[in-house]
């Protein structure tokens, strides 16, 4: 349901404003976002500056930074550092993206981060994808075919495997769906962006044989259809792919197979 | 252990406009727009029915300086409409997708209304309606 304002429960407040690290004559502000399950308190903004001089030029190296030296309550998730884990997806000045590959210069001013936007949070900048992880594997993200498999690997022509350029990219980071109002107001029963996007990618693999079947699953008023093309998607995926493009490919099938 | 009300992460209140975001949620109020605006145009039509008196009181709410500006509204939020939907239909074909023709055919999407409401009130006035 469209629910414009948040919770009560949920409202942010603000929060601590750390002092400047001694000595730093460069700084950067960042504004983030706290929550703690164990204080019975409201989410809040707390200030932190990091020097700039002594540390990696990516927002990640910032959150790093903050974590090593500053404050180490402060949470979040990483691992690759070089945007294919998708782990530090997070809400940056504005839109969704991954700390790891936007730099602190492409900020002007404060650096504002959130977490992923409408999902409950566990703690700090972590949300709970449980649901997510959950739309992705009712779409049964693997090959399915019932010829018997062949004694080496399932060929496939060069157009064909082009075919797949555009989604197999994908490194499901939840930047796009987090970023869709659809899939805020709907995210029970809208399987969003990401999803649909890992969706046609087995749609249309040469190599999957149950094309009518995983059509049959999206054929419903809200899985599919809740997209309205508001483009949230494209703009703000890391790593510039189009899911909008690719769910109008999915709604054109459904036509065509009539 | 007692369950954890988690908080709801912020979302349209931190969330970058965008002009494609913009030109979507501004389909669905000139949608919302022309559903009430039909109901003044069939208070017109019915008014036109029921006799000189009812016409005069309908006319005289659509030439006030209220009704004028319910009515130029209304003229916008059909032409938008009109222009939106015309990329919905490109969409619906699979076209349009890249983001700077989606950037540009929302701008031209705007534009286009804008003119079409200028011009259409411009005519109307020119020849007294």
């Amino acid at each position: 349901m469209v629910e414009l304002t948040l919770p009560k429960n949920s409202k942010v407040g603000t929060g601590k404003t750390h002092p400047k690290p001694d000595g730093a004559t460069n700084t950067k502000a960042f504004n983030v976002y706290r929550w703690s399950p164990d204080d019975n308190q409201n989410p809040a903004i707390d200030t932190y500056y990091v020097d700039l001089d002594t540390c990696g030029p990516m927002i990640l190296d910032g959150l790093i930074k903050i974590k090593n030296e500053i404050d180490p309550t402060l949470t979040f998730r990483r691992s690759c550092r070089e945007g294919i884990c998708g782990s530090c997806a997070m809400n940056i000045n504005g839109t969704n993206t991954l700390a790891c590959t936007t730099g602190m210069d492409e900020v002007e001013g404060d650096i504002n981060i959130y977490p992923l936007p409408h999902q409950p949070v566990v703690k700090d900048l972590v949300p709970d994808l449980t649901n997510f992880y959950a739309q992705y594997a009712s779409i049964k993200p693997w090959l399915q075919a019932e010829t018997p498999s062949p004694s080496k690997e399932r060929l496939q022509s060069k157009e064909d495997r082009e075919k797949l350029d555009g989604l197999y990219e994908c490194i499901l980071c939840a930047c796009c769906s987090t970023s869709c109002p659809s899939y805020w107001w709907n995210s029970d029963r809208f399987l969003g962006p990401a999803i649909l996007l890992q969706a046609y990618r087995w749609i249309i693999d040469s190599r999957d044989e149950h094309t009518g079947e995983r059509l049959d699953n999206l054929e419903d008023p809200f899985r599919l259809y809740r997209c309205h093309t508001i483009m949230n998607c494209a703009n703000t995926c890391p790593k510039g792919l189009n899911p909008a493009k690719a769910i109008a490919e999915i709604k054109k099938m459904m036509v065509e197979r009539r | 252990m007692a369950k954890i009300e988690r908080p709801l992460s912020p979302h349209l209140q931190i969330y970058k406009p965008q002009i494609t975001m913009v030109t979507s949620i501004t389909h669905r109020a000139t949608g919302i727009a022309l559903g009430v605006g039909t109901l003044l145009l069939a208070w017109w039509l019915i008014a036109v029915v029921a006799g000189p008196e009812a016409y005069a009181t309908v006319s005289a709410f659509m030439t006030s300086w209220f009704g004028q500006i319910v009515l130029f509204g209304f003229t916008w939020s059909l032409f938008y409409h009109l222009c939106n939907g015309i990329r919905h239909l490109f969409w619906d074909m699979g076209k349009g997708f890249e983001l700077p023709t989606m950037r540009k055919s929302g701008m031209a999407a705007i534009i286009a209304s804008v003119v079409l409401t200028l011009l259409t009130w411009i005519i109307a006035y020119a020849i007294g309606a």
